[in-house]
């Protein structure tokens, strides 16, 4: 008797359902470490793009001259990263590099790697535009308490941006997590690569893909669910606790309790 | 040591834009002095420059007998001392209350939190705010916020606290708590420069009136002078605006 879809769907995952699981889990492994350490590329790029000069260090000073060529380095990274599509970069990278060092390297750290590149180049101009949208207030008012530029990068400025890019970071997440996709050219096992096996083993098409379809909308739904409880968390509660007579700071404070 | 900060001949061009025109000021310890001029006048700019915020064209800025413009000076330990409160607040957004008032004496002045808590706590108490220290700036009204910048210029204990135009960004009704707590300042013997358009307190808060106008110093005297017979006509046009002071 000839199977229905739905028997096929069953019948794949009761046989194939631990290829789809290790396919997500190289899926989501990839994802998430290139989202993290792209992200951490792209806010130190973001903070060395708006390191300010004052302008009585000089104009040929070797502070600035060196800054300039920095920049200038991480402007053709972020372009060219931005301006080629992510499929043909794995093909250059990862055969190009196996190439010219004569090394084998595994597809998943290439992939990592290419991942993390990518999310450096977009978000350091997340971070950028993060860091410039907070008011220059924030900053003279930080300078005017004597504070250095990286204090008050550290402690006002960047937890400001950070909030501020949580979405743009949670978006680049879920992109990435679909974007792994095309990782499958440099043979990376993630979730499309594993389809594509199980699809050529039973000699089906769009079931298996379905199947897979599935997986990655799971995968997103639940990660943007959580991204958006991590940002209410971060905003603090809406209210607060006003002292009165009966418990007033200063006990607060000589209890110990945590404050700051 | 009686004399906290002295400016002399302090120049500032913006581009092709000339707005201090040659500035002279010194400012003594427990003094409290009051900037009047109209708007564009320069005042900002020349609050700025006291700090350093703006990095003056030319000039002298003595602070212990020492220039702060010649190269090398460590400008950050200087701006620790000469404390400011913006027209905008500039609070923290980032931080509580507590740890706006807390931040730049751990970080800059390098005391434990401890102790820096108490320090912030003891100024908290005395613009009123403590009772808010768990709060956000978010979370206050605009004459709240100003009296928590006032506490955070203060945890710093700097030599001078420079006001621009404190009250200027607030509603109506929250101008008067905090031209109390400025008060209550003075009375302490803390040195202040405040850029002000609220000439009564300006007459009545001041040990001296200045009248800034086109970047340089008009005419500067005792309130009573300036206010009831300034000798200067620029003064007397610009004051004949403010009926009733
Ligand atoms: N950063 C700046 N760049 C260019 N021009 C400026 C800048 N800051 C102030 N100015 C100019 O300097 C003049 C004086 O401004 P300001 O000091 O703010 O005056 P006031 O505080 O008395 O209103 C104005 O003409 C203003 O446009
Ligand atoms: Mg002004």
């Amino acid at each position: 008797m000839e199977k229905t879809f739905y028997d096929w769907v069953v019948y794949i995952i009761e046989n194939y359902g631990v290829w789809f699981l290790k396919g997500a889990g190289v899926t989501l492994l990839i994802a998430l470490t290139g989202t993290i350490i792209g992200s951490i590329f792209g806010l130190l790029i973001g903070i060395i793009k708006t390191i300010p000069l004052s302008n009585h260090v000089g104009r040929f000073s070797p502070k600035r001259i060196g800054l300039k060529l920095v920049n200038i380095l991480l402007t053709i990274y972020i372009e060219v990263f931005r301006g080629t599509p992510m499929i043909v970069q794995a093909i250059v990278i990862y055969y190009g590099i196996a190439e010219a060092w004569g090394i084998n390297w595994d597809p998943i750290v290439a992939g990592i790697f290419i991942v993390s590149i990518n999310t450096g180049a977009y978000m350091s101009e997340v971070v950028r535009g993060g860091i410039q949208s907070v008011d220059k207030g924030q900053t003279e008012a930080a300078h005017a308490i004597g504070m250095t530029h990286w204090q008050t990068m550290l402690h006002v400025v960047l937890p400001q941006t950070i909030r501020n890019i949580l979405p743009a970071t949670g978006n680049e997440f879920v992109i990435n997590i679909k974007d792994t996709a095309v990782l499958n050219v440099i043979t990376v096992t993630e979730l499309f690569f594993m389809t594509k096996s199980v699809s050529g083993a039973i000699y089906k098409t769009y079931e298996p893909f379905l199947v897979a379809a599935s997986i990655y909308l799971f995968l997103t739904l639940v990660i943007t669910r959580i991204l958006r409880y991590v940002e209410k968390r971060m905003d603090g509660p809406s209210s607060y606790t006003i002292f009165g007579s009966s418990t007033m700071p200063e006990q607060i404070l000589k209890r110990g309790e945590q404050i700051v | 040591m009686n004399i906290v900060v002295e400016i002399k001949n302090l120049h500032k061009t913006f581009g092709q834009n000339v707005v201090l025109k040659g500035v002279d000021l010194t400012v003594n310890r427990g003094e409290v002095i009051s900037i009047i001029g109209s708007s564009g006048s320069g005042k900002s700019t020349f609050l700025r420059c006291i700090n350093m915020l703006e990095w003056p064209t030319s000039g002298e800025i003595f602070y212990n007998g020492e220039n702060v413009l010649k190269s090398g000076y460590d400008i950050t330990k200087y701006r620790a001392k000469m404390g400011m409160v913006f027209q905008s607040f500039n609070l923290f957004q980032n931080l509580t209350v507590l740890e706006n008032c807390v931040v730049g004496q751990v970080k800059v002045g390098k005391k434990n939190k401890v102790e820096a808590e108490k320090v912030a706590l003891k100024y908290l108490e005395k613009v009123g705010m403590a009772p808010y220290i768990n709060a956000k700036p978010h979370h206050l009204s605009g004459g709240q916020k100003q009296r928590v910048a006032i506490a955070r210029a203060l945890s710093m204990e700097p030599d001078a606290l420079l006001f621009d135009e404190p009250t200027s960004a607030l509603d109506p009704e929250m101008v008067g708590e905090v031209l109390k707590v400025i008060k209550d300042l003075a009375q302490t013997g803390l040195t202040m420069i405040i850029v002000t358009h609220e000439m009564a307190f300006a007459k009545e808060v001041s040990d001296r009136v200045a009248y800034m106008a086109d970047g340089v110093m008009v005419e500067m005297d005792v309130p009573e002078v300036i206010f009831e017979s300034p000798k200067n006509e620029r003064t007397k046009q610009f004051l004949s605006r403010f009926i009733g002071v």
